[in-house]
């Protein structure tokens, strides 16, 4: 038997099962795009058939960060730019949890960038969403990762002599298996990418674009928006790594021209989960290990009968 | 003089089998009944350099290294990148030789490989004049070209085993049990043959010294660990079974132990990108219901701070580990030091609310490594295990039965579904895992782990109230804080009425005391004795509680002596410094020795520094420092 009755548990879900009882007051400012992550969010939870006491939300810090202040589930508001070790770990101590992370674009590209990339490449069954606003909004407007070249704020008064970061070619050379780009100006898109993403078995990057009306005027709030997969103007394999990076490329050099591509833009589907790899070699048990901790009758070895014998 | 002991001192170069032939030795001298302590000396390199490591053994139970040595096996460097040359670092083949051997004590042997020292080389460092002046046994033998005749030349140590055996006239029964056990066909047979004729052309020579190799015997089985041993298997008898990290000396040791075994134990070791990773895998883990631990030295641990402080304020239980090496920065990787204690115990910003066990040795390593995961789980709160290079690495023999424990699993202070229905639920439909005033009375708010059907909570770095949610409230703000930080009380109550980590040693009424933490607590203790052989009035505490320091404790055995000796491997006297901190005052009572050279004290020179102190004379060594008390 399980301690943990949530997990699987056989239910009709409500959307509104993800709202706090007592909602509190949002920190974000009106019009922020982050309202349109939570909606999305919120609206994939039914399709993908979770319940609020099976889903752990990992954030991390900055605006983006307050997500599960907002989302009722099990959540988890790190520190910045480490969502995702603290998420990695707790979907290997309990792999039947619905482990999701989110942060910003300098919590996911600029400070927590390594870890980004390390867990993409270890592919671990989870789902990583990046508000990507081109800027810092919480500290008030400064250059981001994915602030474009020349752009202009308080820290950078010249302007940004930097290229931004290409998130998407990132991620797709890290190793995620399921890599797309939305907006929160498209909320049917997004609930249908974030529900994709959840069910896929591996690690899912969502890079969603939410306007800062408050800092980032100049980004028009990302409309109007092209999804790739409905335009007859790109046609391309999604599960063809080259024609993937083509598009990518593209999606990013348009969106500083002014042009939103949105959409799934890699999917890889035979790559199999970190924590399949790691339980066949042997690295990890089979029961989830959480669960022994509750589990009164588990035996637990001990090192005098195991490992002392070497030592004698 | 006639030691009642040996010291037997392995030189050569990394890459020479340095390490395994004197663990071999060690544990071959175990069998035979001595009890024995090693002490390993490497530099921060793969092949070449000068690496030793000293085997003491006693029919009594040893607790330190020694003062020198009285049995010189020098290999010579067969790695040396310029070995007829003088190098940058002086004459790097020799090293193993020449340096220090002003520690070889009177009477001693010196053993060198002619095979692949030059008998011309070794004329020009002035032994001939050395030996004769103290009485040494200088023995010349061809250890290259027998390992050569019968198998490959790396067989140098296995034939200066040999010929240690019989110029000590020990047996070889114990090194012939333990090469067939570790080896097998062509390798065991060469080895065999090797050992035979080394213990031949040596029992020839007829040397004639003064060494007594003790004869000893043991009243119940025995076992040869090292320190990274013990909090290796404390860890996974008190239930651990994820762990996290990165590589870096000395940490290393315990990291690889834990790797190799975890997954027979049925758990899961994860090598991460960093060491910010590495402790927040730690902490997920353990948020997700499983007994986690991560670690790492100096330069690691210092990215680990804002991790650190997460725990303390989500109250996630977590166990750290930090080998310190000498600091700052890079420092001497391989070297020991008792500097980062500092670090350790305030690191991370805002007030910090952990828990420091410094263990002693290799006994404490693992029962204190128990205490530190039952007290974090127990009490949500992080706890870190501080040692040093030296623990990590020294090995020593204690009875098997020391590890003869029940394990214990126990998650601690989490609730299970059924009581999370009866428990408090915020309107907002949340659990509340955050409560100012528990219902049991304790500052212990119990927690529901992911999963768990109505315990979702929101842990956030951030102040919040009692469900978890971001709160600026300054009402709520002092209820937290009081609440976390009281844990510390409630810890050291918790640990004064069932385990206290100090321990004492010497003569109760004495009138002077040496006040020690950590790895330099044997040798203390040896001194101690020595000192009151001397006619002096001495005696020592170990203290290994740093946080939540045991004031009570250390105050009245303070309150005891006239004055004492704080002995630690650091410059700035930190311990000693926490000690004034903590008790607010005895600032003319303390004075220091410090010793921070990347060498661990010598009993000889702590009994040097004790009565230099006492005579108000300076001190003779130069490899020391003594700062007196306030006022002196």
């Amino acid at each position: 038997m399980s301690a943990f009755s949530a997990i699987n548990e056989e239910r009709e879900i409500e959307r509104d099962e993800f709202t706090p009882g007592i909602e509190p007051q949002a920190t974000w400012c009106p019009g922020c795009g982050d309202f349109g992550v939570l909606k999305a969010l919120k609206q994939a939870m039914p399709e993908v058939g979770k319940n609020p006491d099976e889903v752990a939300l990992f954030t991390g810090i900055g605006c983006s960060g307050k997500l599960n202040s907002y989302f009722n589930s099990y959540g988890f508001h790190t520190i910045h730019g480490r969502s995702l070790p603290v998420a990695r770990a707790a979907k290997l101590a309990n792999p039947n949890l619905e482990v999701i992370a989110a942060g910003g674009d300098g919590d996911g590209y600029g400070i927590g960038g390594n870890h980004t990339i390390h867990t993409a490449r270890e592919n671990h069954d989870m789902t990583y969403i990046v508000f990507n606003n081109e800027i810092f909004g919480l500290t008030k407007g400064q250059t981001s990762p994915t602030s474009p070249k020349g752009h202009k704020s308080k820290t950078q008064p010249h302007g940004s002599a930097k290229s931004p970061i290409r998130p998407l070619s990132q991620q797709l050379n890290a190793g995620a298996t399921y890599i797309a780009r939305t907006a929160a100006v498209n909320p049917n898109q997004a609930k249908e990418i974030i529900a994709e993403a959840i069910e896929h078995d591996g690690f899912a990057h969502i890079d969603f674009l939410t306007q800062c009306p408050t800092w980032n005027k100049d980004a028009k709030h990302y409309v109007p928006y092209t999804d790739v997969q409905q335009s007859d103007e790109f046609d391309f394999d999604v599960s063809d790594r080259a024609e993937a990076a083509e598009m990518m490329r593209k999606t990013e050099e348009r969106l500083y021209e002014g042009e939103v591509l949105t959409g799934r833009m890699y999917i890889e589907d035979e790559r199999p989960s970190y924590g399949e790899e790691k339980r066949q070699i042997g690295e990890m048990p089979e029961e989830p290990l959480a669960e022994r901790y509750f589990d009164e009758d588990a035996e637990w070895e001990r090192t005098y009968d195991n490992l002392l014998e070497h030592h004698k | 003089m006639t030691d009642n002991e040996l010291i037997w001192r392995i030189a050569g170069g990394s890459g020479d089998g340095i390490d395994s032939t004197s663990q071999n030795f060690a544990k071959a001298l175990m069998w035979s009944g001595l009890n024995v302590f090693t002490h390993r000396h490497y530099p921060s390199r793969i092949r070449g350099g000068h690496t030793y490591v000293e085997v003491r053994a006693k029919d009594e139970p040893v607790q330190s290294r020694g003062d020198g040595y009285n049995f010189l096996l020098a290999l010579g460097d067969s790695f040396a990148r310029n070995p007829q040359e003088e190098a940058y670092y002086g004459k790097e083949e020799l090293k193993p030789l020449y340096e220090n051997f002003d520690d070889l004590r009177e009477g001693g042997v010196l053993l060198y490989d002619e095979g692949l020292l030059d008998d011309e080389d070794v004329d020009e460092i002035g032994l001939e004049e050395a030996a004769e002046e103290n009485n040494w046994h200088v023995v010349p033998m061809d250890l290259r070209g027998i390992a050569k005749e019968h198998g490959r030349e790396i067989m140098r140590n296995t034939a200066g085993i040999g010929a240690t055996a019989a110029i000590l006239d020990i047996s070889t029964d114990e090194f012939e049990k333990l090469i067939k056990q570790n080896m097998s066909g062509d390798m065991q047979e060469a080895n065999l043959n090797v050992l035979h004729d080394a213990y031949e052309a040596a029992s020839e020579l007829d040397i004639d010294h003064d060494i007594e190799v003790p004869e000893g015997s043991h009243d119940e089985e025995q076992v040869i660990l090292s320190g990274s041993n013990a909090i290796s298997y404390g860890a996974i008898d008190e239930g651990c079974r994820f762990i996290s990290g990165y590589p870096m000396t000395p940490w290393t040791d315990v990291f690889t132990i834990m790797s190799q075994h975890l997954p027979e134990f049925g758990g899961i070791s994860e090598q991460v990108e960093d060491e910010i990773a590495a402790a927040a895998l730690a902490l997920g883990a353990s948020h997700a219901g499983v007994k986690a631990m991560s670690g790492s030295s100096g330069g690691g641990f210092a990215l680990m701070s804002e991790p650190l402080g997460l725990a303390e304020m989500t109250e996630t239980p977590i166990v750290l580990v930090e080998a310190m090496r000498a600091g700052p920065s890079t420092g001497m990787p391989t070297k020991p030091e008792q500097a980062d204690l500092e670090h350790v115990l305030y690191t991370s910003q805002g007030d910090s609310a952990r828990v420091v066990f410094a263990p002693a040795n290799i006994r404490e390593c693992y029962t204190q490594t128990r205490s530190a995961f039952r007290i974090a789980y127990e009490y949500q709160i992080p706890a870190i295990v501080i040692y040093d290079q030296k623990i990590q690495g020294e090995l020593r023999n204690l009875p098997a039965s020391h590890f003869d424990e029940e394990p214990n699993a126990d998650p601690g202070s989490v609730l299970t579904e059924e009581e999370i229905q009866d428990a408090a639920h915020h309107t907002s439909g949340k659990f509340q895992r955050f409560l100012h005033e528990p219902e049991d009375g304790s500052n212990v708010s119990p927690r529901s782990v992911p999963g768990q059907k109505d315990g979702r909570f929101l842990a956030t770095g951030n102040e919040h109230n009692p469900s978890g949610h971001i709160s600026e409230d300054p009402e709520n703000r002092i209820a937290q804080m009081n609440r976390r930080l009281g844990k510390l009380d409630d810890i050291r109550a918790d640990l004064d009425e069932n385990a206290s980590h100090q321990t004492y040693h010497g003569p109760e009424d004495a009138d002077y005391g040496i006040l020690v933490w950590g790895s330099q607590q044997g040798t203390v203790f040896e001194a101690v004795d020595r000192l009151n052989e001397n006619g002096h009035s001495v005696k020592a505490l170990g203290v290994s509680d740093m946080a939540p320091y045991p004031k009570e404790e250390v105050s009245e055995w303070l309150e005891s002596v006239d004055e004492a000796l704080v002995v630690e491997m650091n410059a700035t006297a930190q311990f000693r410094g926490l000690t004034q901190k903590e008790l607010g005052k005895y600032g003319d009572k303390l004075s220091s020795l410090l010793k921070y050279n990347g060498n661990p004290f010598e009993p000889a020179e702590i009994v040097d520094g004790f009565e230099s102190s006492i005579d108000g004379e300076e001190l003779a060594a130069s490899n020391m420092k003594y700062v007196p008390a306030a006022g002196d």
